[in-house]
């Protein structure tokens, strides 16, 4: 049985409240509070990218799972935001944690589901004997337009897991995953700025793809939403994950713990991965979790957990998920978010 | 625009803190040396830095060199690390009103420059408040 | 060994200098040094400049020096030690009249640091630190001595005051030099009040960028006494190195290459620190001076600020610091800094000094630093 051995998060500590980017833009404020149920959003620090958050929480991953790096045998970061588009964040990675130069890596790419992609790649070469531990990261910076509705909810953060066969914290016991070719947001080569079809990102893409591998990991196992004690969904905004939480029968209890959206925004590739490293801070030996992922293009990547007693041991040889979210705030004014995300133009 | 072996070749340092430890004194090397600072001894032993501390003193720059002129102003300091070895980084994530000499830091991995837009991004450390 | 003497002097206005280029600077000084001297013969050049590569992409100084000076084919070599080039100059051309491999040695320094942008010259001055350890992170030499004032104020309460002080004092001596850059006063609350560049350092208390150049004249003290300006000696000249990362320094807050390089120089001269009359110091920063005065052993650690506050290295005070100005007001090319000292040094010595002079000054010393403190050259003078 293979499983995950290690989680760490990592959020930026800057934020900037939807109210300050209304302001800027001439918007309703409330309404898009309402309509996104979202309070604020973590912004990076100019010297923070996919990369430096991947490697702050790949520390911690490591602090928890208690292994040599030396003996990870694969590393991959899910991002739509990597650093260069060629030469791959995982190099760097894989450098700093000190895995180098023993190890495989190749960057990953689906919208905000490259994350999971990564842990389903590094979760099978464990299974298969390929490699004795896999690391996978889900981390964005990504992009908003300015003035459109993603710059509300477009943000930074990551999270890292590392999967092996002994010492689990949580075994992965099945994993589904749901694809097809659907434009809903999409990004072209050396546009700085991904574009979407509006209304068409709901029920033709985030509901179908999560709902169909929901369904389908479901049937797969022979288990139903009452028997897990959390379920993560990909969060882009307040709304969409209750919704489909909602319409698959799960309750507010399950969803809450890992709903970190109001107040971190949508971290693309780092939003499910953070929402279940937030779950795993707070479960308890047996617990089971489902994780469904969703990536713009589109697909879905589903898992289901269940958490061992290991997990007390762990939770806390590193931060916690919503402590980071929580403490140690730094709020930005529009200007200064402008300059960080380098959306003023200034001479070459 | 400098040849990427240059920086390439601090990775050790730069992502991994690499240092080496006199085999005769006990003096730590950061960067990794030939010969020991202290006692001229010539043999080492491969260490780490420790990765906290408390900043002996700072500042805060507001002039900043070309490649830094978009990140002034910002706080730079040296620190003490909890193995005794000093090291000289930016200090970020933290007020400028709460930087104090004795404040407790930690390292973080960040980027620090960049050979411009085009160019090789150059990742190392930087202190945050512990 | 053989004594030497400092027969010629020569220096012109320093300041920003569009028209000259580095060779009509250095030129220019080095004829009036030898037309002061009196004496038509070069046996040897040593020039002190930081980086005239970085400035205005030209090496090869032995070459294009002695030629533009009309000298072919002189032995001349060019010295580096950042902004301690000058005072390396300035040893190496004692060191080749001591030693009697030459007689009489032209010693120049220049910088055209013009050339190039702020940032281009903030970014060339930066490379006298540890490019991969402090450069790197963003640490300019604003930033290093900057760190170096929160660490003496900590630790022995200098106060920003003092060292305002330090730059008001400097441009009250510069406002009676005629070639200083910035021959003007300037009054501690202007210091105070002016433009943060690195906390708590302001941008009156850091010297400028300058063009500039100066020359000596060396020869053996024999030849100088038959000549017939008053004969001024180099008695001492010491030089010491310690590490380039202010973070390896045994103790951050002291100069201690300043110290061990001034305990060779008295110690050459049979001098104490009590003997000196006057000292032209390496006031790169105000927080600069402060420390030097106490690694020359002026003051007590520590007790630079309180020096300067109770007027002690004022023009009239009993150890005069910075007569000419200093780096402050009289301006940095870096390369020629060392050199300059020496030429103010000379010029109190023969009571040359006009409104600025030192009063019965029959010894001076000179203090040139690179860095934050990675080498020190100190000389003393005499007058015979």
């Amino acid at each position: 049985m293979a499983g995950i051995i290690g989680y760490g998060a990592y959020i930026p500590r800057n934020r900037i409240k939807v109210e300050e980017i209304a302001k800027v833009w001439g918007a309703d404020a409330p309404s898009y509070k309402k309509g996104l149920m979202l309070e604020e959003k973590s912004v990076p620090s100019p010297d923070q990218d996919t990369i430096t958050m991947s490697v702050e929480a790949s520390k911690y991953a490591l602090k928890r799972a208690k292994i040599d790096p030396r003996e990870i045998g694969a590393v991959y970061v899910g991002s739509e935001s990597h650093p260069y588009a060629v030469k791959p964040s995982g190099a760097t990675l894989g450098e700093a944690l000190g895995a180098a130069p023993e190890f495989h890596t190749a960057d990953l790419e689906f919208a905000c589901k490259a994350g999971t992609e990564g842990m389903f790649i590094a979760l099978n070469l464990v299974r298969s004997g390929a490699i004795t531990y896999g690391l996978a990261v889900g981390a964005d910076t990504s992009q908003g337009a300015p003035s459109d509705a993603l710059e509300y909810s477009a943000a930074a953060g990551a999270a890292a897991f590392i999967f092996g066969k002994d010492n689990l914290v949580a075994e992965v016991l099945h994993t589904y995953s749901y694809t097809t070719d659907t434009p809903d947001f999409w990004r072209r080569e050396h546009q700085d700025y991904p574009l979407h079809g509006g209304r068409f990102t709901g029920e033709p893409a985030y509901f179908k793809h999560v709902t169909g591998a929901a369904q389908g990991i479901l049937a797969k196992s022979g288990m139903k939403a009452a028997d897990f004690a959390y379920v993560v969904f990909h969060q882009p905004n307040g709304k969409f994950p209750l919704r489909v939480g909602e319409m698959l029968g799960f309750t507010r209890k399950q969803i809450d713990p890992g709903w970190l959206v109001p107040r971190l925004g949508n971290t693309y590739s780092g939003a499910s991965p953070l929402g279940l490293t937030a779950t795993l801070d707070i479960a308890k030996a047996g617990d089971m979790i489902l994780v469904v992922s969703y990536g713009s293009g589109a697909g879905s990547d589903g898992f289901i957990l269940r958490v061992t007693s290991r997990i007390d041991e762990v939770r806390d040889l590193a931060p916690r998920t919503r402590d980071m979210l929580d403490k140690n705030l730094n709020y930005l004014e529009y200007g200064v978010y402008a300059k960080y995300r380098r959306k003023i133009r200034k001479a070459e | 625009m400098p040849n990427p072996a240059k920086s390439w070749r601090e990775i050790p340092q730069r992502y991994r803190l690499e240092a080496g430890k006199c085999t005769k004194c006990g003096a730590i090397a950061f960067p990794p040396r030939l010969v020991c600072p202290q006692c001229g001894n010539r043999e080492f032993a491969a260490t780490k830095l420790a990765d906290a501390g408390k900043l002996l003193t700072f500042t805060i720059i507001r002039v900043a060199p070309g490649a830094f002129e978009d990140q002034a102003p910002y706080a730079a300091g040296i620190a003490e690390l909890d193995d005794g070895a000093r090291l000289t980084a930016q200090v970020v994530d933290c007020d400028f009103a709460k930087l104090k000499v004795g404040m407790r830091v930690r390292l973080e991995f960040r980027r620090v420059s960049e050979d411009g837009a085009a160019g090789v991004i150059h990742y190392g450390y930087k202190f945050v408040p512990e | 060994m053989r004594d030497v003497a400092v027969i010629g002097i020569g220096m012109t206005k320093w300041g920003e200098l569009w028209e000259k280029s580095l060779r009509t600077i250095f030129v220019e000084s080095a004829l009036l040094a030898i037309e002061d001297a009196g004496v038509d013969r070069i046996d040897s050049m040593i020039v002190g400049c930081m980086s005239s590569g970085l400035f205005v992409g030209q090496e090869h100084l032995a070459s294009l020096l002695p030629d533009y000076l009309g000298r072919n084919p002189v032995p001349a070599a060019r010295v580096e030690s950042a902004c301690a080039s000058g005072g390396l100059a300035l040893r190496q051309g004692f060191i080749e009249v001591a030693s009697g491999i030459s007689d009489v040695v032209l010693v120049g320094g220049v910088e055209k640091m013009t050339d190039v942008t702020g940032c281009e010259a903030t970014f060339a001055l930066g490379t006298a630190a540890d490019q991969e350890y402090e450069g790197f992170h963003g640490l300019t030499f604003p930033g290093l001595y900057a760190m170096m004032a929160v660490a003496h104020m900590h630790k022995y309460g200098t106060t920003r005051r003092q060292l305002a002080m330090v730059a008001a004092k400097n441009h009250e001596n510069g406002s009676k030099n005629p070639l200083a850059q910035f021959p003007f006063k300037v009054s501690v609350d202007a210091v105070l009040n002016s433009v943060l560049v690195a906390d708590p350092l302001r941008i009156l208390d850091c010297s400028p960028i300058t063009d500039g150049a100066a020359a000596v004249i060396l020869a053996p003290l024999e030849m100088a006494k038959s000549l017939k300006k008053p004969v001024v000696r180099i008695v001492g000249s010491g030089h010491a190195t310690d590490t380039i990362s202010l973070s390896s320094r045994r103790d951050m807050c002291w100069i201690e290459s300043t110290q061990r390089a001034a305990q060779k120089a008295l110690a050459m001269a049979g001098r104490k620190i009590g003997d000196i009359d006057f000292f032209e110091v390496h006031d790169c920063f105000t927080i600069a001076e402060i420390m030097v005065t106490e690694a020359l052993g002026i003051v007590e650690k520590g007790k630079g600020g309180r020096a300067v506050e109770e007027g002690l290295t004022a023009l009239g005070g009993k150890a005069p610091v910075n007569p000419s100005g200093g780096l402050k007001a009289k301006g940095h090319p870096v390369g020629a800094t060392g050199v300059a000292q020496a030429v103010e040094a000379v010029k109190q010595l023969r009571g040359e000094a006009g409104e600025r002079q030192v009063k019965n000054a029959r010894r001076g010393l000179t203090q040139n630093m690179g860095g934050t403190g990675g080498s020190s050259l100190v000389h003393v003078f005499e007058a015979e």
